[in-house]
This record gives structure tokens, sequence and C-alpha cells, in this order.
């Protein structure tokens, strides 16, 4: 996993804190420095000049992407060889159900662990055994564990070996699940570690079992916690090249950043689909994230501001 | 729970418990063995159609019509609605139980799937891993130390770990400086120069290493014919060098470096967020009092604000830590390796997907595992600390 080290305290970003981009809060007194807007200015030039090379080369035509840089554009936007056909071709292409493929490896590995992990962090936060400590302490040390140990024995397992299921959706949903759960239970624990305790001694007493209680009132209060968690593991999953090319391979389930790559690899022949693609292929998480990039800052703030 | 509590238990349950009130007369137990069959049999034959609703999938896709997106919809709703009838079964056992000992058995009960897939995808495959480390490729005789002392033998394996240092000591570090830079000069913008400046470094958050290398290829570009279409090229080239392949050029490890660009590039707006609320946590009193004393806004930063967020940085240079250590996708993609840009992640790969190897592939993983162990260490101490802080 990729961030494990961020989810540190319960705050949940659902304090006083500000907005970490910049919005709301009580009007901010007039700072403003040329300094800052040169070098602020600067740096979002350094940071975006890339994807819009690649951006402004997936609707250039082969011959034309070949003989001018992208930047030409700007001097002859009349003559750059514009088309559409890199995206219609790439559509066609392995990259199209590529796509497809990665929705449906993708959604399931995002739902099925927040579940688990929901269940496990409700017991560790409303309920006392005995062990409590030592299998939090587990999940903590867990989350810094490399997934690179689990390939070998998965695929003896999961292989033609095993129970054969390599190639198939089922596989990568499994894998993803098991290897998001440590941050998922850590995160989720810490969330609703804040919710206060006293609406769930008062639903005991009104004789609701755990079931009913987990349900009914946690997981609709620890909503923030669920969304931001999904977004993460959504990205993850969806962005992921080690899982999905050791498991789900180059077959017809391979998702679209295996596709993606092995075009990366022959290098010439599909150079203008390759930039189609690479597009096509982060479409979804960039809707994703900025439909929901709030819950996606809080989650990640979440906590570790306390410094 | 005391004795009293579980005496008195046994006539209250029923006001706890979903149990009709002449189920408790006719005796507690017979209603709660139906509970605890109609669970079992419900986990069971749940599990059952699961299994075989997920392996009908590649076995008779025809069965959905060959359409992908009909197997797909059906594997998130058996998948999801699965999941949830499974944990509805093994809720009613235990609710089937008697009272005292469904109380302490409710919290194993809740932590089961978590933790049976965390046991069964990461504990038994380190311990698994580690096992083979000491056996041959195939994993079928004992070799002792020989793995080790092969790979440690192997010029490729040095290499990566010289590379994977370099890593480790330069991108953590700048994308922290980066981080720290972004948060502190978009705090001096205005409301919206603010929130749109931070939306463009934090951007690429989105794209994924591959996604990134195919942009960065772009940019790296070099055609040994004709126009040059890189834009590092381009520039190059414009301050009066030759065009270069730049990927492939290993003198002071340049490709490395161009490689590592791409990462900080994606990291560093994962940074600045966290950087950024921290910052705006500290408190202005101290920022007044230094004033006060005459302090320069240099000095302000250095003394007052970087002592304040240092939790954050750590935190922060941590995460990006165990990343570097495991990067891959970035060097597989663009240079497999090549020219001295190997990584410890990317010769595993080698090892256990090209040549399968897997006396040597589990080996590399444990040296990783090794090495990210202190890190491991440190995040339960750090943890436990916080902990006793609440």
């Amino acid at each position: 996993m990729t961030y494990q080290a961020v989810a540190q305290a319960p705050e949940g970003g659902k304090t006083a804190m500000p907005d970490p981009m910049g919005r709301g809060g009580p009007p901010k007194e007039n700072r403003r420095s040329i300094v800052s807007i040169i070098g602020i200015g600067l740096l979002c030039i350094l940071w975006t000049l890339p994807t819009i090379g690649l951006l402004v080369t997936s609707f250039r035509d082969r011959t034309a992407a070949s003989q001018s840089g992208w930047w030409s554009v700007l001097l002859d936007p009349v003559g750059a060889g514009w088309t559409l056909t890199n995206y219609r071709r790439v559509l066609e292409s392995d990259i199209g159900t590529g796509f497809i493929n990665s929705v449906v490896v993708a959604v399931p590995a995002t739902v099925i662990p927040i579940m688990f992990a929901a269940f496990a962090a409700y017991a560790f936060t409303f309920m006392e055994f005995r062990g409590k400590d030592v299998l939090f302490i587990l999940i903590v040390a867990v989350m810094v564990i490399p997934i690179q140990v689990a390939f070998q024995p998965m695929l003896n397992l999961l292989g033609p070996r095993g129970l054969d299921i390599t190639q198939q959706y089922f596989a990568v949903w499994l894998l993803h699940t098991g290897f998001g759960m440590p941050l998922a239970i850590y995160t989720l624990r810490n969330y609703m570690s804040t919710l206060p305790k006293t609406i769930i001694e008062s639903a005991k007493i009104d004789g609701a079992t755990h079931y009913q209680t987990f349900w009914k009132l946690i997981v609709p209060m620890s909503v923030p916690a669920l969304a931001a968690f999904s977004i993460l593991q959504f990205l993850w999953v969806w962005n992921d090249l080690l899982i999905a090319k050791l498991f789900l391979g180059s077959s017809e389930n391979a998702t679209v950043i295996v596709e993606l790559q092995g075009l990366i690899g022959t290098a010439g022949l599909g150079r203008e689909l390759l930039t189609a693609g690479a597009f096509i292929s982060m479409l979804l998480p960039m809707v994703v994230f900025f439909s929901l990039q709030r819950y996606f800052v809080r989650g990640l703030t979440a906590g570790a501001v306390k410094g | 729970m005391s004795m009293t509590k579980q005496g008195s238990s046994t006539g209250g349950s029923s006001v706890l418990e979903p149990v009709p009130p002449e189920g408790t007369k006719s005796g507690q137990g017979s209603a709660s063995i139906v509970k605890i069959l109609v669970g079992l049999v419900g986990m069971v034959v749940t599990g059952l159609v699961m299994f075989n609703v997920f392996l009908s999938f590649g076995i008779f896709p025809e069965v959905y019509l060959d359409s992908k997106i009909l197997i797909g919809l059906v594997a998130i709703l058996v998948g999801v609605g699965g999941a949830g009838v499974l944990f509805f079964f093994l809720n009613m056992v235990v609710e089937g139980l008697p009272r005292a000992a469904a109380e302490r058995i409710y919290p194993y009960a809740y932590l089961l799937p978590g933790f049976g897939l965390i046991g069964l995808m990461l504990l038994y495959p380190a311990v698994q891993t580690i096992i083979y480390s000491f056996a041959d490729q195939d994993s079928e005789s004992w070799v002792g130390f020989d793995n080790y002392t092969t790979i440690f033998g192997r010029s490729d394996f040095r290499e990566s770990i010289i590379n994977n240092l370099l890593w480790l000591a330069l991108v953590p570090a700048v994308t922290v400086a980066f981080g720290v830079v972004v948060a502190v000069l978009a705090d001096k913008l205005g409301k919206r120069g603010e929130s749109l400046s931070k939306s463009i470094i934090f951007l690429p958050m989105a794209i994924s290493f591959v996604g990134a290398s195919a942009i960065w290829g772009l940019v790296y570009d070099y055609s040994a014919t004709g126009q040059q279409t890189g834009l590092l090229n381009a520039v190059w080239s414009t301050l009066g060098g030759n065009p270069v392949f730049w990927l492939r050029e290993d003198t002071f490890r340049l490709n490395s470096l161009l490689l590592m660009v791409i990462l900080v590039w994606l990291q560093t707006g994962f940074a600045m967020i966290l950087l950024s609320s921290a910052i705006k946590g500290v408190p202005d009193d101290t920022l007044e009092a230094a004033r006060i004393d005459g302090a320069t806004e240099w000095q302000i930063f250095w003394r007052v604000v970087i002592p304040q967020i240092k939790g954050t940085i750590i935190t922060v240079f941590i995460t990006v830590l165990i990343l570097v250590l495991k990067v891959f996708d970035i060097v597989y993609v663009l240079t497999n390796g090549q020219n001295r840009t190997e990584v410890i992640a990317n010769l595993f790969f080698k090892e256990l997907f090209a040549n399968s190897n897997a006396g040597y592939a589990s080996a590399i993983v444990v040296v990783l595992l090794l090495a990210v162990t202190p890190v491991l260490v440190y995040q339960v101490r750090h943890f436990r600390a916080e902990e006793a802080n609440r």
C-alpha cells in the first residue's frame, strides 16, 4: 500500500482544522507577495507541462507528432495535424476492453475490503476483548510489509498448481482485499474512535444488537472516513501494475494499466496510441479524484496534522 | 463481566435479543441451536454460491452472453452482496450462542473476515517466502544460504542496492522539500490562487506510475533520426547541447536521477497537502511573539514553524521512504534496469516473472523485508507513544 504511514491520529479532518485546499474558513489577511506568485507560478507550469505535452500529442496524427514537438502547435495551431483517430483506434483496441476490465476489477476490490475492515474497526473501537492491543499493533506492523512477500506463495496457491484461478477477476479482488485491509482497518478505527461513545451506549440500552448498532449508527456516521478510504483504495487498485500483471497477465481480462504498459514496450509501433491510451487510462481516476477531492484530502490529512 | 450480570442475563436476554418471548419459556437453548444451524448452513451455502459464480465467469462466459459488462455487474453484486450476507450469517451463529459466550466471541467474529484475509494474504506468505528463500528455484529441495550468497555475488543485485540507497537518500528528502516550498508559497497567495495552485500540484496523485512513465517518457524522448520531439532535448538543444538519449545516459547515474524526478513529481502533492495543514495549524501567537522579538520571516520559518511541523515532516518522509523502497513500475516500464538503473523490486520481478526462480526471488524479497524492519519498529513505537498520549 502506498500511504500506510499517513493515517496516524483520529482527528479525521472534522475538527476546526483549516481546509487543506485553502477553501472556506475565515478570510485571510492580504499577504500576497510577488515572490510567491512567481515561485508558485513557475512550479505550476513545471508540474503541468509534461501532462499537457501528452494531451496535445494524443490529438495529433502520427506524422505530425514525429516531425515536430508538441509545443510547435502554439506557433502553428492550424497545421498541427489535429486528429481524433488515435482515440478511435485505441478504443477499438485492447485498451478499450482493458478499461472495462479495470472497472470490473476496481469496484469490488474497493467495496469489499471496506466492509470487512469496518466490522473489524467496530470491534476495535467499541468492544473489549483479550488481545486487543496486540492485534492492533499487528495491524500497524503489517501496513509496512512490502506486498512483494506475498507473490510467490500466492502464485502457488492461486495459480495452476493450486486453485487455478489466476487470469480471473476473483483472484485479483481477493488480493487487493487482503492487501488493502490493514490500512483500511487502521484508518477506520482511528475515525470511529472519535465518534461519541454515549450514542453507542444508549443504543445498547435501547436493546440494539451490535449488528444493528453497526449498520444503523456506525456506518452512517463513518461516511467521511469510508469515502476517504474508498478513493484511496480505488486509485490504488486502478493504478496498480504489479498485481494485475502477475495475476491477470495479458489475458482477455487484462487491466488498462497492463495494456498501457504493453504499449510502452512496443517502441515505435504504437506511439500515437500510447499517448491516447495513457490519457484514457487516467480519465476515470481524475474524474473520481476531482469530484471527491475534498474527501480524499481529508482522508490523507486525517490526524497527520497533529504533528 | 461479573457473575451476577451473567446470571441475570439468562432470564433477561430475551429483552435484548430478537427472540419471541415464548421462546424463553421452552428454553433458550433450542432457539439458539436453530440460529446456529441456520447461520452455519447459510455461511456454507453463501460461500459455495459465491465461489461457483466467480468460477463460472471463466468457465461458462456464454451464460453471461459473453458480455464483460454483465459479468462485471454480476461480480460486483455477488461479491459485495455475498460479503454482506456472509457476515449476516456469521452474526447469526454468534447470536445463537449462550449470551455469556456470545459476548466474548462477538469481537473475534467481527475481526474474523479482516484478520483471516491478512493472515492468508500477508502473514502466511511472509513466512512461506522466508522458507522458499532457503530452497531451490522450484522450492523442491533445501539449498541453505546458497540463494543469498548467489544474489549478493551478482553485480546486478549490488547495483540495485546502490540505486535503492540513492533513491532513498534523495527522493523522500526532495519530496518533503518541494512539499514545504509549495505549502509555504501557496499560503501566501489569495484564496483562489491557493486553491488552484494546490490542485495543480496535487493532480499527479491520481495518475498511475505507468501513466506517469508515459508522460515523462515523452519528455525524455530521443529520436536517433530527425526531429527531436522530447521536451528535454528541445530545451537542451536550445541551450546549445547535442540531443541526448537521456534514459541511457548513466554518467553520474543521470538516468536514475531522471527516473526519480517522476516519483517526486507524483508525490509532492501528497507531501504538500499534509505539510500545508500542519503549517496552517501553527498557532499565530507563536509567530506574533517571534515577530515582536524582531525575528525575520526567514528565522521564524526555521526556528518557529519547522520545529512545530516536525512530526508531519517525519510522517511524510517515512511514507515516501516506504514507497521508494518498493519502487518498481517506473523503472520496469522505462528502462527495465538497463544502463545501471536496476532497483531491488524490479530485479525481484525479473526473477519471479521472467526467470521463474522462486529461490532467488524469495531471497530478494527477504532482503527487502529486512530493509523495512527498522521502519516497522519505528512505526510500532510511534503508534504506542501516540496511544499512550491519548
